[in-house]
C-alpha cells in the first residue's frame, strides 16, 4: 500500500462498528473553494484594481465587504457539515441488477437547518437532502448491485456548498454497511412437486404457518393433532376437532441444485433456482432448497424465501 | 463528478436572479443612453416571460446577433467598447443577455458575480451616503439570491433573507478591518480613459458676459475649507482660479505664454487651512490669495494660481497656507506688462476716449483707478443677473447704455478702462466668500460664490487687487450673493437659503455629508498614516500593514468561527452531565447509538469494555435517578460519578 493511500485510509476511515452513530468532527471536514468561488475571487481582484484606479472609496468598501462575506461563507459552509450525526440504517436485500439503497440517518442537533447536503458514492448518482433544525432525516444512498453476494457500501462523499457556493465542504464516510444481493432470478416452470407423504410431517413447520381454524377429525388423522381443549368445549357428542393451518401447501417442493441443467454456467443455475424460489413463494407452495453442501428444510413464508435466496447469493460453487 | 441533474438551475430560484439583474442595472438607467435601458428592460422582461411559461431559451442563432447588435450600438454611442461608460454599458448588456441563457447553476453564479461587479460601477457616478446605504442593501439582496441558489427547494424566502443578513453582518467587521488596514495605494494605476472626466460645473478657462451669471445659478458645492485658526473676514476671502489676460472684445482667455516666475512676498503671518475640492476637471486649486505654502505635486504659476499637475477629477484634499497681505511681482517682466495693456483694436471707442481723458488729466495711476471706481459708484449702475445682451462694442454698451451687469461685466469694463489709461490690468476668475456651517465649522464655497475681479499692476506694489463689484454692490462681499441681489432675481438654489429653518436643515445635512466625505471617502494613504500614527504606530509601512491585516483577519475569523459553531448548552443539567459522560465514552471509542437507552448501553459495555463498565453503571444509575427518580435534581451524585469515570 502506498504512503498516500495509507494516509487516505487513515484520514477517511470511519472507525465505527457499524451500529453506533458518528459525529463529524472538525478533522473530518475538508473545505476548498469551488469554481464559482474562484470566479468570485477573480472578480474581487478586478474590482479592487478598478477601485484603486478610479479612487473609489466605496468601491474599496464593497470589495472588502465581499471579501469578508467570502470568509464568513467559508465558516458557514463548514458549519453545515460540522457536528452532523450520522447513523447507519437499514439495508434491504436486492436482486442483482437492481439498485441497493443504503439508509443513513442524519441527525442535526443545531438550532439552524442544514440544507443541500449531497451524498455521492463514486459509482452512484448524488442524493440531496435537507435537515431542519434539531431534526433527523433519513437518506438512501443508491448503489447499483451488479453481482450477487455482499455489496459493501463504498466510501460516501458527503458534501455541501450551502450557503454561498463559494466553498465546498466535504467529508468521507465509510460506515460498515453491506447489502445482500440475491442472484438475478430467471423464471421458468417449477420442477415437478413431490406429493405430500403425510400431513403429520408438517408438524415441525406448523409454527411458520397461520392457524386457520378447526376441522372434524378423520380416522386417518393422528391423535397427536387433536385439539383437545377445543374438542372438550364442544361436548362429548361432537366429533373431535383437528387444528387446521392456512397456507399449508398441498404440495411440497424440493428445489435442488442437481435438478438444474448441469450444462449451464453456475450463475445461471443459481438464477434458475432463485426464480423457482420466487415462483414457489408466489404460489404459496412450501419448498426446501438443496445445494451442494447445504440443505434448507421445507418451509414457506418470507423468512424461508430470504433464507433460500441468501443461500443462493452466498453460494460458492 | 458533477452530474447535469444536480447542476441544473432550479426553476423556483430563477426569479431571484431576475431580481439581481433588475436591482443592479436599474440605477444605471439614470445616466446611460435610453436605447440601452430599453434594450436591457425588454430582454429582462422577455427572459422573465420565458421563465413564467417555462419555455425553451433562445439558442445561439438569436443570442449572437443580439450581442452583435448591442455591441454595435455601444460602439456607435461611445465610439469605443472600452473606457468607463462604454464598459458599464457592456456590463449592463451582458447582464441582460445572460438572463436568456440561464440553464445551469454555473450560469447563475455568473449572473451573481456580474451583479456584484455592477454594484461597483455605481460608484463612478455617486459615492454619497445614500449610495453607501444602498451598497449594503444591494449586497444583502444579492447575497440572499446566492443563498437561495444553493439552498435548494427546501429554502424559505424569509429564512433566506434572514440568513443573508446574518452573513452580511458577520462580514462587516472584516470590511472595517480591511478598510482601515489594507495598504492604500493612490490611484490611478494607469492613465484614466478620457471619459473618466465627464463635464462638471465650475469655472472655465475663459470668461464672457453671462458665463459667471450662469454659474451662480447652481447651489452646488465647489469646495469646503477648514481654517486652523479663526475664520478671516468674508471680504478678504478671494479664492483664485484662472487669470485671464487675452481679450478679443467679448471673451477673456487665459494667457498661454510663459513668463518669469512669480515672486510673492508675504506681509502678514500665514493662515493655514485645508481645502477639500470637489472634482472640477481643471487644474487650479482655488487657493486663497496669496498662497505661501503649497501641497506636494502642485506649483504656483506666474499668475499666482496654484495648479495641480493633473486635472482634479475627484474630490481631493489639500493643505495650504495663505498670507492675506502680500506683495506680488513688484518687478514684472516687460512682456507681461505689454500683454496686459493690449486691447482689441477699433472696438469700444467711447471707453477708449474716457480712459484717454483720465490719463491726460490724472497724474498717478491711483487717481485713475479712483476715477474708475467713482464712475461705477456714482452712475446708475445696477448689480443684476439679468444683464441685457451687448453688441460688438460690448464694454461701451455696458458702460454707457445698459449699465446693468454682473461681476464679470464690471471686472471686464474696469480692466478695459485701466488698459486704455495705460495701467497694466487683467481679469481674475475664482470664488469669493463662502458660508460657514456652524455645525462643523467648515466654510462651504458654492458655485453661487463664483466671482470675477480685476488686478492692476502698480510700480513698487506689483499686482494689486481691485474689485469693482465691491463698489456697486458692497453687500456681495460682506454677506454673499443672496443679499446682494433683488429677491425676484435670486436663483432657486439661493432662495431657499433665506428661510432660517431650511438653512439650518441644509447646514445639518451638509455637515453630515462633509463628515462622510472627510472621514469615509477621504480615507487615503495620508489619512491612513495619520490614523496609524495616532494609534501609536508611526512608521507603518506596506509589509507591516499586511502583517497587521493578516493578524486582524485571522482574529476576526476565529471570532466569527467560534460564534458560528457555538451551540447553546442543554437546559436540562442532568442531560448535560449525561452528554458529558457520553463524550467521555466517545474518547474511548465507544459510541452510543441513538436508539440505545442508558441501561442498554451499560449492558453493551459490560460485554465489550468490562474495564469501563463498573464506573459507567454507577453513572447510569445516578443519571436515571436524577432525571426520572422520585426526588429529581440530585445532580451532585451524578456530577461526582461522571467525574470519576476512568
Amino acid at each position: 500500500m502506498g504512503l498516500l493511500s495509507r494516509l487516505k485510509q487513515r484520514l477517511f476511515r470511519w472507525q465505527s462498528d457499524g451500529t453506533g452513530g458518528f459525529r463529524l468532527g472538525q478533522r473530518r471536514v475538508f473545505i476548498i473553494p469551488t469554481r464559482g468561488g474562484l470566479l468570485f475571487a477573480l472578480a474581487l481582484l478586478v474590482m479592487l484594481i478598478g477601485a484603486i484606479n478610479y479612487t473609489l472609496a466605496l468601491g474599496h468598501a464593497l470589495v472588502f465587504l465581499l471579501a469578508g462575506l467570502g470568509l464568513t461563507g467559508m465558516v458557514h459552509t463548514f458549519r453545515n457539515l460540522y457536528g452532523l450525526l450520522i447513523t447507519p440504517g437499514r439495508v434491504e436485500a436486492v436482486f442483482a441488477g437492481e439498485t441497493a439503497h443504503f439508509q443513513l440517518h442524519l441527525g442535526n442537533d443545531r438550532r439552524v437547518p442544514r440544507l443541500a447536503l449531497e451524498l455521492t458514492t463514486e459509482a452512484g448518482p448524488a442524493v440531496v437532502t435537507d435537515i431542519n433544525e434539531q431534526d433527523k432525516s433519513t437518506v438512501s444512498v443508491p448503489l447499483a448491485a451488479r453481482q450477487r453476494g455482499w455489496l459493501e457500501l463504498p466510501r460516501v462523499r458527503l458534501a455541501s456548498r450551502y450557503p454561498l457556493g463559494l466553498f465546498v465542504a466535504w467529508s468521507y464516510l465509510q460506515p460498515a454497511m453491506r447489502c445482500l444481493v440475491y442472484p438475478p432470478p430467471i423464471f421458468s416452470p417449477l420442477p415437478l412437486p413431490r406429493p405430500i407423504a403425510a400431513s403429520g410431517e408438517r408438524r415441525g413447520d406448523a409454527g411458520q404457518d397461520d392457524f386457520a381454524g378447526f376441522r372434524e377429525r378423520q380416522p386417518a388423522d393422528s391423535p397427536r393433532h387433536v385439539a383437545w381443549k377445543a374438542s372438550a368445549r364442544q361436548g362429548s357428542e361432537q366429533p373431535l376437532l383437528i387444528k387446521q393451518f392456512a397456507g399449508g401447501a398441498e404440495v411440497e417442493l424440493q428445489l435442488d441444485w442437481s435438478s438444474t441443467d448441469p450444462a449451464l454456467p453456475a450463475e445461471s443455475r443459481l438464477s434458475l433456482l432463485a426464480g423457482w424460489v420466487l415462483t414457489a413463494e408466489s404460489q404459496a407452495i412450501s419448498y426446501g432448497l438443496r445445494l451442494p453442501g447445504e440443505q434448507i428444510p421445507i418451509a414457506g413464508g418470507a423468512a424461508q424465501r430470504h433464507r433460500c435466496l441468501a443461500a443462493l447469493a452466498l453460494f460458492q460453487p | 463528478m458533477s452530474t447535469p441533474a444536480r447542476e441544473a438551475l432550479e426553476h423556483n430560484a430563477t426569479p431571484w436572479l431576475f431580481g439581481v439583474a433588475a436591482l443592479t442595472t436599474a440605477p444605471h438607467f439614470l445616466h446611460q443612453p435610453y436605447w440601452l435601458s430599453a434594450f436591457a428592460s425588454l430582454v429582462l422582461l422577455w427572459g422573465f416571460r420565458l421563465w413564467q411559461r417555462d419555455l425553451r431559451l433562445p439558442g445561439r442563432w438569436l443570442m449572437i446577433p443580439l450581442v452583435i447588435v448591442g455591441c454595435a450600438g455601444i460602439l456607435f454611442e461611445f465610439r469605443t467598447l472600452l473606457g468607463r461608460d462604454a464598459g458599464v454599458a457592456m456590463l449592463v448588456m451582458f447582464m441582460a443577455m445572460k438572463l436568456l441563457e440561464l440553464k445551469s447553476r454555473r450560469d447563475a453564479m455568473v449572473v451573481i458575480t456580474l451583479g456584484y461587479f455592477l454594484l461597483l460601477t455605481h460608484y463612478f457616478y455617486s459615492q454619497s451616503i445614500f449610495t453607501g446605504l444602498w451598497l449594503l442593501t444591494a449586497t444583502w439582496l444579492i447575497t440572499a439570491a446566492l443563498v437561495r441558489l444553493h439552498g435548494g427547494p427546501a429554502s424559505r424566502w424569509r429564512a433566506t433573507l434572514r440568513y443573508a443578513a446574518q452573513l452580511c453582518l458577520q462580514a462587516l467587521p472584516f470590511m472595517l478591518a480591511l478598510y482601515l488596514l489594507f495598504p492604500r495605494i493612490s490611484g490611478p494605476l494607469w492613465g484614466l480613459p478620457q471619459d473618466a472626466l465627464s463635464a462638471k460645473t465650475g469655472l472655465s478657462e475663459q470668461m464672457s458676459p453671462g458665463s459667471i451669471a450662469n454659474l451662480v445659478q447652481s447651489g452646488e458645492i465647489a469646495f469646503r475649507v477648514h481654517f486652523d485658526g479663526p475664520l478671516p473676514a468674508s471680504d478678504k476671502l478671494y479664492w483664485r482660479g484662472p487669470v485671464m489676460e487675452d481679450f478679443d472684445g467679448t471673451t477673456w482667455r487665459q494667457a498661454t505664454a510663459r513668463s518669469a516666475p512669480e515672486r510673492v512676498e508675504a506681509r502678514s503671518p500665514p493662515i493655514t487651512y485645508q481645502t477639500t475640492l470637489e472634482a472640477h476637471n481643471q487644474r487650479w486649486l482655488l487657493a486663497l490669495d496669496a498662497p505661501t505654502t503649497l501641497p506636494a505635486d502642485t506649483f504656483l504659476n506666474s499668475r499666482m494660481t496654484v495648479n495641480a499637475r493633473q486635472p482634479i477629477s475627484q474630490r481631493q484634499r489639500f493643505q495650504l497656507a495663505a498670507s492675506l497681505d502680500y506683495r506680488f511681482n513688484p518687478q514684472e517682466a516687460p512682456a507681461v506688462l505689454r500683454r496686459n495693456l493690449l486691447l482689441p483694436s477699433g472696438l469700444n471707442p467711447q471707453s477708449a476716449r474716457l480712459a484717454a481723458t483720465w490719463r491726460e488729466r490724472e497724474k498717478t495711476p491711483l487717481a485713475i483707478i479712483e476715477q474708475a471706481l467713482r464712475l461705477f459708484a456714482s452712475r446708475d449702475f445696477a448689480y443684476t443677473l439679468q444683464a441685457p445682451l451687448l453688441g460688438t462694442d460690448a464694454i461701451d454698451d455696458f458702460l454707457f447704455r445698459s449699465q446693468r451687469g454682473f461681476c464679470e461685466h464690471y471686472a471686464a469694463a474696469f480692466v478695459v478702462l485701466m488698459r486704455g489709461a495705460g495701467i497694466p490690468a487683467r481679469v481674475v476668475g475664482g470664488y469669493q466668500g463662502g458660508e460657514r456651517n456652524p455645525l462643523d465649522g467648515y466654510l462651504v464655497v458654492r458655485q453661487s460664490d463664483a466671482h470675477a475681479w480685476s488686478e492692476v499692476w502698480l510700480e513698487q506694489q506689483g499686482w494689486v487687487r481691485y474689485d469693482p463689484t465691491a463698489v456697486v454692490a458692497p453687500a456681495r462681499l460682506e454677506s454673499g450673493l443672496s443679499n446682494a441681489l433683488p429677491f425676484a432675481e435670486l436663483p432657486p438654489a439661493l432662495v431657499r437659503l433665506r428661510s432660517d429653518l431650511m438653512r439650518n436643515l441644509r447646514h445639518r445635512w451638509e455637515a453630515i455629508n462633509n463628515a462622510w466625505n472627510q472621514q469615509v471617502l477621504g480615507y487615503d494613504p495620508l489619512r491612513q498614516r495619520e490614523l496609524l500614527a495616532r494609534l501609536g504606530w508611526p512608521d507603518a509601512d506596506w509589509a507591516k500593514l499586511a502583517g497587521a491585516l493578516a493578524v486582524a483577519c485571522a482574529g476576526l475569523l476565529a471570532v466569527v468561527t467560534a460564534w458560528t459553531l457555538y451551540q447553546r448548552p442543554e437546559h436540562d443539567p442532568a442531560l448535560r452531565l449525561w452528554h458529558k459522560a457520553l463524550r467521555h465514552l466517545h474518547r474511548r471509542q465507544v459510541n452510543c447509538a441513538p436508539w440505545e437507552t442508558p441501561r442498554a448501553l451499560a449492558r453493551r459495555l459490560d460485554s465489550e469494555r468490562p474495564e469501563l463498565a463498573a464506573a459507567f453503571d454507577r453513572v447510569v444509575e445516578a443519571y436515571l435517578q436524577a432525571r426520572y427518580g422520585k426526588v429529581p435534581g440530585d445532580l451532585k451524585t451524578l456530577r461526582e460519578r461522571v467525574a470519576q469515570l476512568p
